[in-house]
């Protein structure tokens, strides 16, 4: 996994960054913590995959369980 | 669509009569579709469910390199659409049975997807996240003649709780610092969310994360916000800024929250 070491200033005055230098770990916070939930004659969804292999479960579940609980998106 | 195949989804969007990019192409490489439906449009492609079917799932999921070459086609197709209207990203991986299905959700939850809509609509995310570099603990004059004095197994024990003393101390104020860091950013954003901070096993970095926060900013504040940003790195905290992003973070519309029965 590799991280833009540059300070987020200087990637953002460069303007959206492409999709090959977000690092994954951040893109995971938003696609499995964010976006909408659905349900209702889903074949599959992320929630029911249990995950077996350490370091994706741990990658994963440290983005997961942030979903959940007290951070709930609020109005400021 | 036979029963070899779903209908992979990946946000949802007004219909304005745009449909999707041509030649563009989602997980596995297949090409992207609209489903327009109750003045809604699903994004979706077929996927095959020997390799999206939960048993196929489970073995994938547990591969990083298709966990990331499916999150970043995911986030391709998502960013592409989002350059021409708002939409409302799905969390990865979300497979229905037939576009009958799909449409479904989109009459059941249209006026939850309607409201995120307008929360999301003229506004992106900015990712920020503050570093503090790790206390420098170890190693403090005066331990030899400590041992000298007491014996090693008391200086070790002495030494032991003022690191753990010196850590929780630094625990506090790095926690206070993104607190403050959290309050000033909130204030110039429409809304602000925090995820769980990264762990540095996945960060890729030896600092302590302190803050791992989102905030949805109005698309035309966004040069001030940056601004905001650059005034908060300050000696010992790091602040990184990512983004813009498709507001996934200000999308999460539980099926709780809606009309289950």
């Amino acid at each position: 996994m590799t991280l833009p070491d540059t300070r987020g200033g200087v990637l953002a005055a460069e303007g959206r960054l492409p999709s090959e230098r977000v690092a994954l770990v951040d893109l995971l916070d938003r696609l499995l913590a964010g976006g909408v939930v659905v349900s209702g004659d889903l074949v599959l969804s992320i929630a029911d995959i249990d995950l077996v292999r350490i370091s994706v479960r741990a990658l994963i579940m440290s983005v997961r369980e942030s979903g959940l609980g007290d951070d709930e998106p609020f109005e400021g | 669509m036979t029963a070899d195949t779903g209908v992979y989804l990946y946000a949802v969007a007004h219909d304005l009569g745009i449909r999707e990019p041509e030649g563009l192409t989602g997980v596995d490489g297949r090409a992207v579709r609209v489903i327009p439906h109750a003045d809604l449009v699903a994004y979706v492609s077929t996927v095959p469910l020997d390799r999206f079917g939960e048993e196929a799932l489970r073995r994938s999921m547990e591969d990083l390199d298709w966990l990331d070459a499916t999150a970043r086609a995911h986030h391709h197709v998502v960013e592409t659409v989002a350059e021409a209207a708002p939409v409302v990203p799905v969390r990865l991986v979300t497979v229905y049975g037939g576009e009958g299905p799909v449409k479904e959700l989109l009459d059941r939850r249209h006026d939850d997807f309607v409201t995120v809509l307008a929360r999301v609509t003229g506004r992106q995310e900015w990712g920020v996240k503050a570093y503090a570099r790790a206390p420098a603990s170890a190693g403090a004059p005066g331990r030899k003649a400590e041992e000298a004095t007491v014996g090693p197994g008391t200086a070790y024990l002495r030494r032991r709780r003022s690191d753990l003393h010196e850590q929780e101390e630094e625990r506090r104020r790095a926690a206070v610092g993104a607190e403050r860091i959290h309050e000033v950013l909130a204030a110039s954003a429409v809304a602000s969310r925090l995820h769980r901070t990264q762990d540095p096993q996945l960060s890729g970095r030896t600092e302590w994360m302190v803050l791992n926060g989102a905030y949805l900013v109005d698309r035309d504040r966004a040069e001030a916000f940056r601004r905001v940003v650059d005034g908060l790195s300050e000696p010992g905290v790091e602040v990184q800024l990512t983004g813009p992003w498709t507001p996934y973070s200000f999308t999460v519309l539980d099926e709780a929250d809606g009309e289950r029965p």
